[in-house]
């Protein structure tokens, strides 16, 4: 009989109105490296928040074992107290405090009169650092070491709470490849000292590399486990796994009338980052959509999709842009938002919440914000003119509200959805850039925006569609780019584009 | 916690609602009644009634600006009573001292605020310094500047035409004479007509649109309510004096950016900003200029406040306009304004300006002292804000 450190059984997670995990379940073996796979918003870090108590007992149906007894952790200390111990991508620490305030943050190494005992502290954290091979002074700020480094400390500080299992999520993502190497063999090095691992990663030569077992999950269900020796353990074998949903009509039928005309290009399109300024985000990308066409970008999260929609709205991302943009042929320049809007662009955003929508404000509010002119004659607002424009955008859009004075914090996702589309569709644009138009939003939702969508290039308009869900470019799109890690790494027509071959464009380059 | 938000279902309007929406309408209300009784009736003699109005003029000026401040996201301006001791010092010593002509000196002064609030504006919105430093900044710098203009000496004004533009009563030939004063109620009647046509037509225009409605007893029972004090004032005006300059000046002040803040489109972008800077600048606003403008704006309307302090006092010394500012910051979040931005209306922060006036005047009245006084204005000030903030929590909004 195996040794088994953790059992997660039917667990059910449900957020308002999603279902992020239905019935999965997970076995791990002590002293084994154990791999997490799925497309983005499968329900891994779900899962994995459910297993450290972020989520607490009783708001997930189902049950953990941990070393054989069933555990109820009601906060991150509790499984922390166990040994259970979670990295996340973005790494938690605090960039002005020194590496050793770091690692006993919250935690603190104490002498008698309740006072840091900063001696201690720091002798510690640099035993700690030695385990993970990380040779720095403990009184370094964590803002003057790289990410990789970021990264050890990260272990050494899961090591200083005494960690029996340790939970990796996406932890390459922000490496490069030598420092990826080198965390990957530190975990088959603690391995072998009896720690056990999980790790959530995109790379699936990571994978191969350093996995004993994979458990992919989709659509917030467990599909299957593949064990290195016993099953095929290869790419193209967990590929089939991740995207392996059948594909039905789920996006409505379209004619295709693509336009020869060109309505966007961008040639050698290179942006920066904004704090970073030596780190490339998006490195040289050329693309064209044309009129009446559907274009979709492809690629995992961090590609560099929505920094490079951003960039040519208006600059309104990144610094050092580079490159040229046409519109219909004509070379732009396009500073601000208020220019590309004035181009007849639009940018709907991935995060509404964010930087969409003004929650405390009504639909109304929110509906004309962009184009406030066209409601307004020297300076004063109509307020006729724009609860009719709220009025007729809000039926457009089939927004389900009581009222235009509704404040759209109160909504559902997919009526905030709605209610921004209306905003921008309220801005006429000649060219709509989607960006995860259908992220967290229910089934029907989806339907009516992905009509929309038809809707658009029916009249000659282009839309640009971000997406994360491979099925849904495929269904919609006229043309797909693939992007990964800031650079265009194929285009495929729809019609000759799968699952398996976009996957396989984004990762066949991460060698 | 807007006091003139129409809202869409009049008829539904339940009493919870009601209590929330005109809580500090009522808050006034009981303020004003407690003290009426405390003061054994002298709050309402007809003297009290018009210096209500007259010494809290500059603050309803400064508050109009500091809503515009606060709007962008609990901002606030520090500097405003320094540039009203500068902007004052300037103006005693050019018209005292110098012999300047007053109307070019108004102009110097208004200018000269205006270029103190460019100044921080500047900072504030294009380098985005923040506001709270840049001001605490500004309230160091123009405070000494003041000093140095006026030498840190007391420098008075008695040129007539000057104060004549800013305190004088308003007389009308035929309507005023030394036994009777007519002309406030006549004043009055007129906005009371204009009132009751503009409610009229408005509701007429709605009908033939077919926009919905509040329901008539809603709309006439505000112009009625809202009449009927006004009346009552301006009777209180003929009893003492009559109507001031200053109190026209106070009025068509909060006209203005009443009207800015509910009808313009520059005005809603201020409350844009509060309530989310990044998707405004994502809606293609140039958020940095709404910025500049919030305290451009203040510098100016502290200008006029220095104008207004120094003709009502007569004098402006070292220390004139020191926490100003604080009166108005406090008007303006009892007055409902969000201590996070994004909402806030010149009628409410009327109301709170107006609460605090009372309260000052009552205990003046009753003779209790300064200490005292600060210690229910801070409290009142904090109660205002924590309602706030625990009903639009409930409300889950924030």
């Amino acid at each position: 009989m195996a040794d088994i450190i953790l059992e997660m059984k039917s667990i059910t997670k449900e957020f308002p109105g999603v279902k992020a995990l239905d019935d999965v379940n997970l076995v791990v073996e002590r002293g084994e490296i154990h791999a997490l796979i799925g497309e983005n918003g499968a329900g891994k870090s779900t899962l994995m928040n459910v297993l450290s108590g972020i989520y607490p007992v009783g708001s997930y149906t189902g049950e953990i074992y941990y070393n054989g007894k069933l555990c109820e952790f009601k906060t991150l200390k509790d499984s922390e107290a166990e040994g259970i111990v979670i990295i996340h991508q973005e790494l938690a620490l605090i960039p002005l405090l020194t590496i050793g305030e770091n690692m006993f943050l919250g935690n603190e190494k104490k002498n008698k009169y309740g006072n840091i005992d900063w001696d201690q502290t720091y002798n510690e954290a640099e035993k700690h650092m030695a385990q993970v091979g990380l040779h720095e002074s403990a009184q370094t700020l964590i803002k003057d070491i790289g990410t990789g480094k970021q990264q050890l400390v990260e272990i050494a500080k899961a090591f200083s709470k005494n960690v029996k299992l340790l939970i990796l999520d996406e932890p390459t993502s922000s490496l490069n490849d030598e420092d990826a190497k080198m965390l990957l063999d530190l975990l088959m090095e603690f391995k072998k000292d009896g720690l056990t691992s999980i790790i959530i990663t995109h790379k699936l030569n990571e994978i191969i590399y350093c996995a004993d077992k994979a458990t992919i999950i989709r659509d917030g269900s467990t599909i299957e486990t593949l064990v290195k020796g016993v099953d095929e353990f290869s790419e193209d074998r967990i590929i089939k796994g991740m995207v392996g949903r059948p594909m039905d009509d789920r996006y409505p039928a379209r004619e295709h009338n693509v336009s020869l005309e060109v309505s966007l290009e961008v040639k050698n399109w290179t942006v920066h980052h904004p704090l970073y300024h030596e780190k490339v985000v998006d490195d040289n990308i050329s693309f064209n959509v044309h009129k009446g066409e559907v274009v979709g970008f492809s690629g995992l999260q961090g590609a560099g999709r929505t920094e490079l929609a951003m960039s040519i709205f208006g600059k309104s991302y990144g610094t050092d842009i580079t490159g040229e943009l046409y519109l219909n042929g004509e070379k732009v320049d396009l500073k601000t938002p208020e220019q590309a809007i004035h181009h007849k662009i639009a940018y709907v955003t991935e995060d509404r919440k964010t930087n969409g929508l003004i929650l405390g404000e009504s639909i109304r509010f929110n509906t004309t914000l962009a184009r406030l002119d066209k409601v307004c004659s020297n300076g004063v607002i109509d307020t006729a003119a724009e609860m009719k424009a709220a009025d007729d955008m809000t039926a457009e859009m089939g927004t389900k509200t009581p009222s235009i004075e509704q404040k759209v914090g109160n909504l559902s996702g997919g009526n905030q959805q709605k209610a921004l589309l209306g905003k921008w569709m309220f801005a006429e644009p000649d060219i709509l850039i989607l960006d995860e138009p259908t992220r967290g939003i229910d089934v029907g939702a989806k339907y009516d925006i992905c009509c929309l969508i038809n809707q658009m290039v029916a009249n000659g308009k282009s839309v640009i569609m971000i997406s994360s869900e491979m099925p849904e470019l495929i269904g919609m799109c006229d043309r797909i780019y693939v992007m990964n890690e800031g650079e265009l790494r194929g285009e495929l027509d729809a019609k000759e584009a799968t699952q398996e071959k976009i996957m396989s464009y984004i990762i066949s380059a991460d060698n | 916690m807007s006091t003139k938000k129409e809202t869409q279902d009049g008829a539904q309007l339940n009493l919870g609602a009601f209590l929330t929406r005109y809580s500090m309408v009522i808050a006034l209300v009981v303020v004003f009644i407690l003290f009426y009784f405390l003061t054994g009736g002298r709050l309402l003699y007809a003297q009290n009634m018009s210096n209500l109005l007259l010494q809290n003029g500059y603050v309803l000026v400064m508050a109009c600006g500091m809503l515009l401040c606060i709007l962008t996201g609990g901002n606030i301006d520090l500097s405003v009573g320094s540039v009203i001791c500068l902007v004052g010092g300037v103006a005693a010593v050019l018209i005292s001292n110098q012999g300047f002509n007053v109307y070019l000196t108004i102009i110097i002064c208004l200018l000269l605020g205006l270029a103190a609030g460019v100044w921080q504006g500047y900072w504030i919105g294009y380098v985005r310094i923040p506001p709270f430093i840049t001001t605490l900044g500004g309230m160091f710098m123009f405070r000494g500047f003041g000093r140095l203009v006026l030498n840190s000496k007391t420098v008075s004004v008695q040129n007539a035409a000057f104060l004549n533009i800013f305190t004088a009563y308003i007389k009308i030939p035929g309507l005023d004479n030394d036994s009777r004063i007519l002309s406030p109620l006549v004043i009055g009647v007129i906005v009371v007509l204009f009132l009751f046509y503009s409610t009229i037509s408005s509701r007429a225009k709605k009908a033939k649109k077919g926009y919905r409605q509040n329901s008539a007893l809603a709309d006439f029972g505000r112009t009625i309510l809202i009449s009927a004090v006004l009346l009552f004032y301006c009777y209180q005006l003929t009893q003492y004096k009559g109507v001031s300059v200053m109190l026209i000046w106070v009025v068509a002040i909060c006209l203005i950016y009443n009207f800015i803040t509910s009808k313009t489109a520059f005005g809603r972008y201020f409350y844009a900003v509060g309530g989310n800077e990044k998707a405004t600048q994502l809606s293609g606003i140039n958020t940095n200029k709404v910025y500049f403008i919030a305290y451009a704006n203040m510098g100016l309307l502290a200008g006029l406040c220095g104008l207004l302090c120094l003709a009502r006092v007569g004098s402006v010394n070292g220390s004139t306009g020191t926490s100003f500012e604080m009166d108005a910051i406090g008007s303006c979040f009892i007055g409902g304004a969000s201590a996070y931005g994004g909402s806030g209306t010149i009628p409410g922060v009327i109301i709170g300006a107006l609460l605090l006036g009372v309260i000052n005047m009552g205990m003046s009245i009753m003779g209790i002292g300064d200490s005292w006084q600060y210690v229910v204005k801070g409290g009142v000030l904090l109660i205002a804000v924590i309602f706030d903030v625990v009903s639009s929590r409930k409300s889950g909004t924030r």
